[in-house]
């Protein structure tokens, strides 16, 4: 391990803070004990009322009520709840049509197909070049055995925002529910369900410097929704299982550390790194330039493959993302790039940039250059891109 | 580093030999792969009188694995003669670099590819080859065992992925023994699309999956 190691890929996982593991640990060494009922022991209802505590600091950055946040291993439990606990609720009384869009993460888009094998017929809404959602479209897909509607905040690749307002707006004027995916923008992108008509909401903290195996779902009261999971009473009957309190603890207190200034700085490193990369020859921005996650920069750059990037670029003590065939598990291109239409190629040297709170202004420019001079030796033994 | 790459690999990813363009080359070749989008171009310099190769240079628009053994296959085809090099296989350039990783074994073989076709294309230049080869299933089985299992590192004959095989009017139809919704079912169909689409007699190929 290099000594300063430059870290961005925050989409993905972040240093957890150190102010989240101390509001943690009374919960693994002295309140240990599991959430009891009120009549119960006064440890468990000790560990009851840390638990509620924390369910009412996450919910309310969502500006909803305790009751209507049901935590859990993280977002792709929750996503999972969301579509399948609808489903199950609505699948024979209502119908067996949902509607995502292409460029969602796994979670939603995996579910979605599972749903498909069941019977279930799935809508792909269109998405523009940027990844914005064609509303028209949207719209004009929903028929009357339409249960859910499926749609991300931010994407976690691109970093496009989605105009969740105007798709809440539709999904309730149709009398359809609204599923959001807010993994990546909850509390960096002001998301307030008092405002915004949407039912469920996914969230997670492994990317706000919070622990990792804790997330939620926000379901707003009186949503169908079944519980898909089999075990106990736990989470309102929704989530079965011991209740993760040093976690629910850590996403509450995380929640709390993250401040709109934070969020500002963070996207003045943002376009501080974009501007630099793009002055890189035959480089280009993937998703949209303006409606853009604030931590997210995702460049593509021409006859270079992403995954040799890559491993120059940890050689360099940088770390990055890569959506190219040869970076995946499947080799499969990102489909989130070759959703917006863009070809293999341009998902082959696609690199993704995520900022989080232990960045500098001074890793910008570390990291600006060292992409610059590897893209630079790659070209020169690439077969490409020289006539 | 907790890399799946040996020490070799790296090294050779980090300084790869033989890397280039030769201007006036007696045979070149490009082998691409649309499925992961890796390419190789191969550049010969041949003997005329001892048919031995006395310069090869390669370029890489691809992975770690893929400029590795571009590396290692361009110093092991070095100084040997056509008919040698040719005999060359994907898995003495693996063996040199002191294994690769399974799921990369495609993106590796294109170099091995790359090579042979360049040596190929040496032989049609200098009036060396015969008749063009029609495209039988033994053609096609002699293909695929140059499309990788992701899974093994193993090609698909070989782990007996291919279940079925016909040829009729143009029409190559690959039956492979994995579910559509496999991991790797896409890129397996991808393959062998392009190991077999641009053959002259060859009009269309269709992959099918078992359930």
């Amino acid at each position: 391990m290099l000594e300063k190691f430059v870290y961005l890929d925050n989409a993905a996982a972040t240093r957890l803070d150190e102010r989240v593991l101390e509001a943690m640990t009374p919960y693994f060494f002295d309140l240990y004990a599991v959430a009891t009922s009120q009549f119960g022991y006064s440890l468990g209802v000790d560990a009851r009322d840390a638990l509620d505590d924390a369910r009412a600091r996450v919910a309310a950055a969502l500006g909803a009520k305790p009751e209507e946040f049901i935590f859990t291993s993280g977002d792709t439990e929750s996503s999972n709840l969301a579509l399948k606990g609808v489903a199950l609720a609505l699948g024979e009384k209502k119908g067996r049509h949902i509607i995502i869009s292409p460029i969602e993460d796994f979670p939603v888009l995996h579910s979605a197909r599972a749903l498909e094998k069941q019977g279930f017929r799935v809508t792909y809404a269109r998405v523009d070049e940027t990844g914005r959602v064609d509303l028209d479209h949207l719209r004009d897909a929903i028929a009357p055995e339409t249960i859910l509607i499926s749609i991300q905040v931010a994407n976690q690749e691109i970093g496009t925002l989605q105009d969740v307002q105007a798709i809440g707006e539709i999904a309730r004027e149709k009398g359809v529910l609204f599923h959001t995916d807010a993994t990546h923008s909850f509390t960096r992108v002001p998301l307030n369900v008092q405002e915004v008509p949407v039912d469920l909401v996914t969230v997670s903290a492994h990317t706000i410097h919070g622990p990792k195996g804790i997330g939620g779902l926000y379901v707003r009261e009186g949503t169908p929704i079944r519980k898909w999971m089999d075990g106990g009473f736990q989470e309102f009957d929704l989530r079965p299982g011991v209740e993760n309190i040093p976690g629910a603890v850590g996403f509450a207190k995380a929640v709390e550390l993250v401040t709109p200034e934070e969020t500002a700085r963070l996207q003045g490193l943002r376009d501080r790194l974009i501007e630099r990369l793009l002055q890189v020859p035959h480089s280009r921005l993937n998703g949209h330039p303006v409606y853009r996650l604030p931590q997210n920069a995702n460049i593509s750059f021409r006859f270079v493959e992403g995954e040799s990037l890559l491993l120059h670029l940890d050689m360099r003590g940088f770390a990055v993302s890569t959506g190219s065939a040869c970076f995946s598990r499947s080799l499969e291109a990102s489909h989130v790039i070759l959703g917006i239409g863009g070809d293999h190629e341009r998902a082959h040297g696609s690199v993704r940039f995520t900022f989080g709170r232990f960045n500098q202004e001074s890793d910008v420019d570390a990291a600006a250059q060292a992409v610059a001079e590897v893209v630079e030796e790659l070209r020169q033994i690439s077969p490409l891109g020289k006539e | 580093m907790p890399l799946p790459y040996s020490e070799l690999v790296m090294e050779h990813f980090r300084h790869p030999h033989n890397v280039g363009r030769i201007e006036d080359a007696d045979a070149r070749a490009i082998e691409g792969s649309p499925a992961c989008g890796d390419m190789v171009a191969v550049y010969l310099k041949v003997d005329p009188e001892t048919q031995r190769i006395t310069d090869i240079k390669f370029e890489s628009y691809g992975c770690a694995s893929n400029i590795a053994t571009g590396s290692i296959i361009t110093e092991l085809a070095k100084g040997k003669t056509l008919e040698e090099a040719r005999q060359i296989t994907w898995k003495q350039a693996s063996d040199a670099l002191g294994g690769l990783p399974p799921i990369k074994a495609h993106c590796s073989v294109l170099a091995v590819d790359g090579l042979r076709a360049a040596i190929e294309n040496y032989e049609e230049r200098h009036g060396l080859v015969k008749e063009r080869e029609p495209t039988t299933v033994e053609f096609v089985r002699r293909r695929l065992k140059h499309v990788m299992n992701p899974v093994t590192g193993l090609d698909v004959v070989r782990t007996k992925l291919v279940q079925e095989i016909e040829v009729a009017d143009g029409v190559v139809r690959v039956v492979i023994d994995l579910p559509a919704d496999h991991q790797f079912a896409n890129n397996i169909r991808d393959e062998i699309v392009e190991k077999l689409g641009h053959r002259w007699d060859v009009k269309q190929v269709n992959v099918v999956f078992t359930e």
